[in-house]
């Protein structure tokens, strides 16, 4: 974690040339770190589905396709490897993981990065599309509010706030597509097409407005936070205008007060998706894990949970990374 | 007890306040009509209790009074222009420009986010209009005239790496970067530690002195204010209770609770029992005082001695 010190004085501040090996040194521990949360997470989803009912093979005759004899049912069971113990699975899979190797999917029988790769892009693109309007909105709407507070335009964009949060994403994606796609015929209600910018507008949205209306919501109070601090007070003894003042010297400091639920928000994005992946047919992760759940295709369950559980780690490390970057009182070790 | 100072021949004052009214809305008062001038290049001292109603009143001044607090009557004139008659554009161009203002609290009155340097140069970018490259010369210069060691490399430094006492040197430096006609220093010293507190005080005085700075120097401490300024108001709940030179106040303080404020300073080696007097102490010292007790010895930070006597 970087240290925040405010009070000791630290030697005068390290040249560019010290500086970066040090940023280096800090992402690659960083990294490191990850393996023991990956590592617990590998073990809690191992432990969930040795507990909960139901196989792959239970799954297949629960679709019907077959009514398989003991012999048949004994040989998947061997292929699959579920013959083994509980630890002697997990260690071969650690094993395997190691070696950047998720495993074969049950059902397709492909590696499981084959499987995974393929929707990873379009759900990055889908939380980085949802964030994007969330801060393009959230933030400069937080903002104004903060400018004149108690005023109408403020007390209209909390309450907007709080409605944003406390919306259901399925039932705002549902509402959405009724109005959007049946109603208005815009957009297309779901699907994924990789250029289009029309598919992925409502799905963005649905997703987007819950941390939009906490990222207003932050920045407001951010806002109104560093308007009373000391050194605006300084700024204005000084004479800078009003939008000087903000520009100069209050923007950056709520930038950083605001970081932390930008970077909790993309992070959890990911996970959040999953709903509005399935209601939009959107082919990414979160369609991917659902239905590999259904089918109980554990192996692609747990490498779209290492993937989710990734994604998560690494822009909370780039956010500790953008913070070193902004605030000069923050040092990465 | 306000009024015009006594002696025959002066200048017009380059701070002129009358009958200064600050209230929070209209009917809840918390100062009560003051009025004092400061002449130019003259250090003004204003003393009191906390919750006097000192930095309101430098506050007002600046024009910087928050929302709930405003002035509800009477006049601030600024080298013979009423602040309170003036449009906000042209008294802010005034601001930092021909008054300045340094806080108490160093630690927080800078942006921790901005270069030293940056938050200097700023004056010189908005108040002459140099360009950032110059301005940045000049803020260099500027650390320099406070005596800021290596100032190259401190105008490159963050708030966080200076020392309480150097970050106040920057916050003087950035009041007296346009060479203001009123310095208005609101307990400058408080807040740092004993051993810098005298440096920072002669800093003041030299660089004032220097450019014919009037000062207003507000400050709870008579030893700050005996060591700096020559005439001295004493505040007491939202009023100038008196007004005197420095030196005819600690021989004789006309009014009884300066006579308290004068005998709750600490004497050498008491700090830690004497404290700095609250009201309810002060009552009892005053009481004391009247039946005639032994007037204590002052300590200025310079080390300077006054004897006060009642
Ligand atoms: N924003 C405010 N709202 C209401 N009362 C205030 C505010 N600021 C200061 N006061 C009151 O005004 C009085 C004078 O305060 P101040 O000028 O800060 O005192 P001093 O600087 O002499 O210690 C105090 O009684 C204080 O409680
Ligand atoms: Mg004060």
């Amino acid at each position: 974690m970087p240290a925040v010190d405010g009070r000791t004085r630290p030697p005068p501040a390290p040249t560019p040339c010290e500086a970066k090996p040090l940023m280096l040194r800090f992402i690659i521990r960083r990294s490191l770190q990850m393996i023991p949360t990956l590592l617990a997470v590998v073990l809690i989803i191992f432990v969930i589905f040795s507990v909960v009912p139901g196989s792959f093979i239970s799954s297949l005759m629960a679709e019907g396709r077959n009514v398989m004899n003991a012999e048949v049912l004994a040989h998947l069971n061997e292929q699959f490897g579920l013959d083994k113990p509980l630890p002697v699975r997990l260690w071969d899979y650690l094993w395997g993981l190691a070696h950047f190797d998720l495993g074969i999917s049950y059902r397709t029988r492909e590696p499981v990065w084959n499987v995974i790769e393929p929707r990873l892009w379009p759900s990055i693109k889908l939380a980085l599309t949802a964030m994007g309007f969330a801060a393009a909105v959230g933030v400069p709407l937080g903002f104004l509010a903060a400018l004149k507070p108690g005023s109408v335009f403020d007390t209209g964009t909390m309450m907007l706030a709080v409605s944003g949060l406390s919306v259901p994403e399925f039932w705002l994606g549902l509402l959405l597509m009724y109005v959007f796609a049946l109603q208005l015929g815009l957009l297309p209600s779901f699907g994924y097409q990789p250029g289009s910018i029309r598919h992925i507008i409502l799905p963005a949205i649905a997703l987007g407005v819950s941390p939009m209306a906490l990222l207003a919501r932050t920045t407001r109070a951010g806002v109104l936070d560093v308007m009373n601090a000391d050194f605006v007070r300084t700024a204005r003894a000084k004479g800078l205008s009003e939008p000087r003042l903000v520009r100069a010297h209050v923007a950056r400091n709520v930038l950083v007060l605001v970081l932390t639920t930008l970077g909790l928000q993309i992070g959890s994005l990911m996970g959040q998706a999953i709903v509005i992946e399935k209601l939009f047919s959107w082919p990414g992760i979160g369609s991917l894990l659902v239905d590999s759940v259904a089918t109980r295709d554990i192996p692609v369950v747990q490498g779209t949970v290492i993937v989710i559980v990734l994604w998560f780690l690494v822009i909370n490390m780039l956010v500790d990374v953008a913070y070193a970057a902004i605030d000069p009182r923050i040092k990465v070790t | 007890m306000s009024g015009a100072p006594s002696d025959s021949v002066r200048a017009d004052p380059v701070l002129s306040v009358r009958d200064l009214r600050i209230g929070v809305g209209r009917n809840n008062e918390l100062l009560h009509g003051v009025s004092f001038d400061i002449l130019p290049g003259e250090t003004y001292g204003l003393v009191g209790e906390s919750g006097s109603g000192k930095s309101i009143t430098g506050l007002s001044v600046m024009g910087l009074l928050k929302r709930p607090l405003q002035v509800t009557a009477g006049s601030i004139s600024f080298q013979g222009e009423d602040m309170l008659k003036l449009g906000r554009r042209a008294r802010r161009k005034l601001r930092g420009d021909r008054m300045a203002m340094i806080f108490q609290e160093p630690m927080t009155a800078l942006n921790p986010l901005a270069t030293i340097g940056r938050q200097i140069a700023e004056m010189f970018v908005i108040h002459r209009g140099m360009g950032w490259s110059e301005a940045r010369r000049k803020a260099v210069e500027a650390l320099e005239s406070v005596r800021v060691p290596s100032p190259e490399e401190r105008a490159r430094s963050y708030p966080h790496q200076l020392s309480g006492g150097m970050r106040q040197r920057v916050m003087i430096a950035i009041a007296l970067a346009c060479r203001p006609d009123l310095l208005i220093a609101d307990e400058p010293t408080t807040a740092l530690d004993v051993t810098v507190q005298a440096g920072v005080l002669e800093l003041i005085a030299e660089l004032c002195k220097a450019e014919g700075t009037a000062v207003l120097l507000v400050s709870h401490d008579l030893g700050v204010i005996a060591n700096m300024c020559r005439r001295v108001g004493v505040m007491d709940r939202g009023r100038l209770v008196e007004e005197q030179d420095t030196k005819a106040l600690f021989e004789n303080p006309l009014h009884p609770y300066t006579r308290g404020l004068l005998a709750a300073r600490p004497r050498l080696g008491s700090r830690p029992v004497a404290g700095r007097g609250r009201l309810t102490e002060l009552d009892e010292v005053v009481a004391d005082e009247e039946r005639g007790r032994e007037a204590p010895t002052l300590t200025t930070p310079r080390g300077l001695r006054l004897e006060a006597t009642a």
